[in-house]
């Protein structure tokens, strides 16, 4: 038997859709561990990367911790998965590059509708933010790019399989969509 | 043959004075395009219609076909270029899709699923645009406009002189002629078709974002070289 594929994921500047989208898969998830094994992901709660075969990072880059895992998995995986939009472009999360840092810290901690106890977090376990958010590939190499917000569970499963059977990622005109 | 082109070797009749374009619709082929509109004279800025004619690159929409033209549009090489001109238009403006809402219905997103656009290819400028929101039936949001010129080409064929494109290269922007520079003070009206022809999410009716569920949009189901423009169609043109 071939040995499985080892797969990490991970969640940076995104909320987490993506992953949902993942699980998504429901019943073809008992396949898919046929045919990969899942290395650091939030579905496996391992906290540090092995040498990897395929990374999926969902998300963006919003802070310096997610520079680091980035690069971690970059350093890790032979392959890497930008999914979804957020990865790819900046998503959601970059509507706040029309503002300055400062701006955005005010608007969601001191002035914000319903603040209570206004004061800018500064605990030192916190990391610090970019001024901008930028997609991953602006950072390091990124193999594949899977759009949507997020790509469907279909999606994602034509892609694995192509990637897993080493055939060319060809998505049907259904399933890439920016949205 | 008199009056006859070839496009991607099949051979397309024309009546003289028609472009490319023109010849290309009229025989159902598509050639890429988002500032062309078959109800306004050709632009040419968009330049995602450039086809190589006789060997030479040039835009289908500004062109008059010639009898003989050998003209190469579907191809790997030409859908690569435009692939690039795709990406430049949304890494230089700020297209965020998923909550935009033109999604789905949009002529810049279902020009880039045709080319099978995955990823940005450029570095995001992330411009500083602002969004007018003063007039209170039409919104512009600058960060999504493409300098189609459509609704300026529109606006002067009813009568109203509303836009123009001021400042040069990277300064282009969109300029509207009222005494504040605002929307607020013109006399646009959301049934205008200044604002029904522009093909992406920068002017728009307000009050009906997201009418259409997901899955029942205007491109969801099927590309814009089957299903045509949304915006000559809902204003009932036909090429
Ligand atoms: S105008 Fe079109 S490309 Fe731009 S954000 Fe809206 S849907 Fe996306
Ligand atoms: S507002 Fe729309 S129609 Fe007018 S130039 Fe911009 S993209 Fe084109």
């Amino acid at each position: 038997m071939k040995t499985k594929l080892k797969v990490a994921t991970t969640s940076l500047a995104g909320c987490f859709g993506c992953h949902m989208s993942l699980l998504d898969l429901d019943e073809r998830l008992l396949q898919l561990i046929e045919l990969v094994e899942f290395d650091r992901s939030p579905l496996t709660d391992k906290k540090h990367l092995g040498q990897c075969d395929l990374g999926i990072i969902e998300g963006g880059l919003c802070n310096t911790e997610n520079i680091e895992v980035l690069r971690d998995f970059r350093e890790h995986c032979t392959i890497l998965v930008a999914m979804g939009a957020c990865a790819i472009t900046g998503g959601i999360p970059a509507m706040r590059n029309n503002f300055t840092l400062e701006e955005c810290l005010a608007e969601s901690y001191l002035n914000g509708i319903g603040v209570e106890h206004a004061q800018i977090p500064q605990d030192p376990e916190l990391p610090p933010l970019l001024k901008q958010v930028h997609p991953l590939q602006e950072a390091v190499k990124i193999d594949y790019f899977l759009p949507g917000c997020p790509p469907s569970a279909d999606a994602i499963w034509q892609f694995l399989q192509a990637l897993v059977q080493n055939q060319p990622v060809r998505l049907p005109y259904t399933a890439l969509h920016y949205d | 043959m008199l009056n006859t082109i070839h496009i991607d070797a099949q051979p397309v009749s024309f009546t003289p004075g028609q472009s490319i374009m023109q010849a290309a619709r009229a025989a159902g082929i598509y050639i890429p395009h988002l500032c062309y509109h078959p109800g306004f004279s050709p632009y040419g800025s968009c330049r995602l219609c450039l086809v190589k004619i006789d060997g030479r690159l040039q835009s289908a929409c500004t062109t008059l076909a010639a009898a003989g033209q050998q003209i190469e549009n579907n191809s790997e090489s030409i859908n690569a270029n435009r692939r690039m001109i795709t990406q430049m238009l949304f890494v230089e403006g700020n297209h965020l899709c998923p909550g935009c809402e033109k999604s789905g219905a949009c002529q810049l997103q279902a020009v880039a699923y045709f080319l099978g656009i995955l990823e940005p290819g450029f570095t995001h400028l992330y411009p500083t645009r602002a969004v007018d929101a003063s007039h209170p039936a039409v919104m512009l949001d600058f960060n999504r406009c493409i300098l189609c010129e459509l609704c300026v080409r529109a606006s002067h064929q009813e009568g109203k002189h509303l836009f123009a494109i001021g400042g040069r290269g990277g300064q282009a922007h969109l300029i509207i002629n009222s005494a504040s520079g605002t929307l607020g003070d013109t006399a646009i009206s959301a049934t205008d078709h200044a604002v029904q022809v522009c093909p992406v999410g920068a002017l728009m009716p307000k009050h009906q974002g997201y009418h259409h569920p997901i899955g029942q949009r205007f491109y969801d189901q099927h590309p814009i070289n089957q299903v045509g423009d949304a915006n000559t169609i809902t204003t009932g043109e036909i090429a």
